[in-house]
């Protein structure tokens, strides 16, 4: 390659950037010839919007964001590919230590399973509804997000029809911390390190982590126009090789002091690297007094073919977003969503092709078999049928 | 047509909300805190919403495109797709515009333009502003440097200023460089 290729690249601060952000920050990019500037955004309408009209050459999105914007849902039509994942899983659901408390007592028992909490959650509902209480509120941070899914997912199974029975708002991660100490939120769904941040300041306790609700959630890749990739492939080959290797760098125990303290300077997350090291050794502190939990998979950057854009996972979002009427059904909305993943510009340069990773799994409900949507989507009592 | 402006920055509000109304539109209200910010925006219930892309409560807007039993009318963003230049500009300026559905495109034009310039003025007089700024922090640091220099080497003041220049030609520095690093030598020597 002559001389250095330069890119401009937005991203949110979060901890699942973190490939992307170890690309950069750590020569992986410059190693395939990529000069790369970050561009911290505030919010992911901006990072669409500026990835769709070109000044962003690619950018950290989240899975459900990009089909959404390659469908044209809500929004204006860009279609965009993902020829690497950067992110699965990492989210937690967080909720006020009233409201904690509350569960609990309901309950009767701990409420490490999502199945006893979203039954517990589901007779408070009912519970406040018979009382003339104001609904509960909860925040998430995009309608297209494994956030709003995860939410919706579990309150489902707890008999809870989350566009009837309680309120769901969008509120941007800064604000969360606030909204649950000024009670405008009695819990949120939100990314590393946003929990954390709430359980330090004694305002929230974790209740669960994301892959307690969904194993294997599609959460973040990287984000590129299509014309772009059909024009200019090799870029899109470069980007892969940098990030798959920042991804392996990434998932070394042992450089996760480094990976924690580029990801916590200033001009990236801009928060204490022990609030990161905690989410990458998925070891979470939960509530005020210390406790701790601990999943291997709170945070999945590159084991288990992690990074590889998965077609089943674009078409399982796709079947949320049916689910909640978001979309509507069409074969042709199936295919362009899984069009989206394009393993194929990831197979030639990482070979993993022979990996079959594990389903993305619920903690309930029917089992994702792929094609049928119509009988997958009839399976549950609560939701839009096609 | 009711028109809303979220802005945490009190001043471009208050410039883009004169400007609207110098252009005839009346009906103009400014939201700068962000709590609740979708239950008062239905309150308003207004048919324009400008927001600046500085603010993290975008995200918060996307919500009203949902097709959900919470959302009274339904919204869109601004963006002609034939017109790629409007976007830009609006982006470069910093400005977005949510309307709801159905009004007429020309009328909307003419309020994102009007935001555009407003913005891109207000982000002029901003650099301005920070330029009249570190120039009044650089005499201040010549000045104290001139004082420094003075003092112990006993110069006149256009000896002191002579010597400060000088050594800004030699080291290829501007004046106010040369005059912090002898503000900082003279605090370690103290």
């Amino acid at each position: 390659m002559t001389g250095a290729r330069k890119l401009r690249i937005g991203f949110m601060p979060l901890v699942d950037a973190a490939a992307l952000i170890v690309a950069v920050d750590k020569g992986f990019a410059k190693a395939e010839g990529l000069e790369i500037e970050l561009v911290r955004e505030a919010s992911w309408s901006n990072i669409r919007d500026k990835l769709a009209i070109g000044h962003f050459d690619a950018a950290h999105l989240l899975t459900p964001m990009t089909i959404a914007s390659t469908l044209g849902l809500g929004h204006v039509k860009v279609p965009f590919v993902a020829p690497v994942s950067l992110a699965t899983n990492g989210n937690a659901i967080t909720l006020s230590p009233a409201l904690f408390e509350e569960l609990g007592q309901i309950a009767g028992q701990e409420l490490e399973n999502p199945a006893i909490s979203a039954q517990a959650l589901g007779a408070l509902v009912r519970r406040r509804e018979a009382q003339g209480l104001e609904p509960l509120t909860f925040g998430m941070t995009f309608p297209f997000s494994t956030h709003n899914y995860q939410l919706r997912y579990w309150m489902a199974e707890g008999g809870i029809d989350p566009d009837r029975d309680l309120r769901l708002v969008v509120l941007p991660p800064p604000f969360m911390t606030e909204s649950l100490r000024e009670g405008h939120v009695d819990g949120f769904c939100v990314g590393a390190p946003w929990s954390s941040v709430a359980v330090d300041a004694g305002l929230g306790v974790i209740l669960h982590f994301g892959c307690e609700i969904f194993p294997r959630a599609p959460e973040k890749v990287l984000a590129l126009r299509a014309s772009s990739v059909e024009t200019d492939p090799q870029l899109a080959l470069a980007l892969v090789r940098a990030i798959a290797a920042a991804a392996e760098f990434v998932e070394d125990a042992g450089a996760r002091g480094e990976v924690a303290s580029i990801l916590a300077k200033e001009e990236r997350l801009a928060v204490d690297a022990k609030l990161i090291t905690r989410t990458l050794e998925g070891r979470m502190i939960v509530n005020a007094a210390g406790d701790q939990r601990q999943a291997t998979d709170y945070l999945v950057i590159r084991r288990d073919g992690g990074c590889r854009p998965n077609v089943r996972h674009a078409a399982w979002l796709y079947a949320q977003m049916l689910r909640w009427g978001q979309a509507r059904y069409s074969l042709d909305h199936l295919s362009a969503a899984q069009g989206v993943m394009r393993h194929d510009l990831y197979d030639a340069v990482v070979g993993e092709a022979s990996w079959s990773p594990e389903p993305i799994g619920a903690f309930a409900g029917p089992a994702f078999e792929g094609g049928d949507l119509p009988s997958y989507l009839r399976a549950f009592p609560i939701g839009e049928k096609i | 047509m009711k028109i809303v402006i979220v802005d945490e920055n009190p001043a471009r509000a208050a410039i883009l909300e004169e400007g609207l109304r110098e252009a005839g539109f009346q009906d103009v209200e400014r939201l700068g805190e962000m709590h609740n910010l979708l239950k008062r925006i239905y309150a308003i219930d207004p048919d324009v919403i400008l927001i600046d892309l500085e603010n993290p409560s975008r995200d918060v807007l996307e919500q009203m495109f949902q097709v959900s039993r919470a959302v009274r009318r339904p919204v869109a963003m601004f963006v002609d797709q034939s017109d790629a230049a409007s976007i830009e500009a609006s982006v470069d300026a910093g400005v977005s515009a949510y309307i709801v559905d159905g009004l007429k495109k020309e009328r909307i034009k003419s309020i994102l333009d009007l935001c555009v310039s407003r913005f891109n003025a207000f982000s002029r007089l901003q650099d301005e502003l920070a330029r009249a700024k570190s120039d009044l922090e650089d005499r201040k640091a010549v000045d104290r440097a001139k004082g420094i220099l003075m003092t112990s080497k006993k110069l006149t003041e256009e000896q002191a200023y002579a010597a400060l220049r000088s050594a800004a030609m030699r080291e290829k520095k501007k004046i106010a460089e040369v005059a912090r690093a002898i503000i900082t030598a003279a605090e370690l020597l103290k």
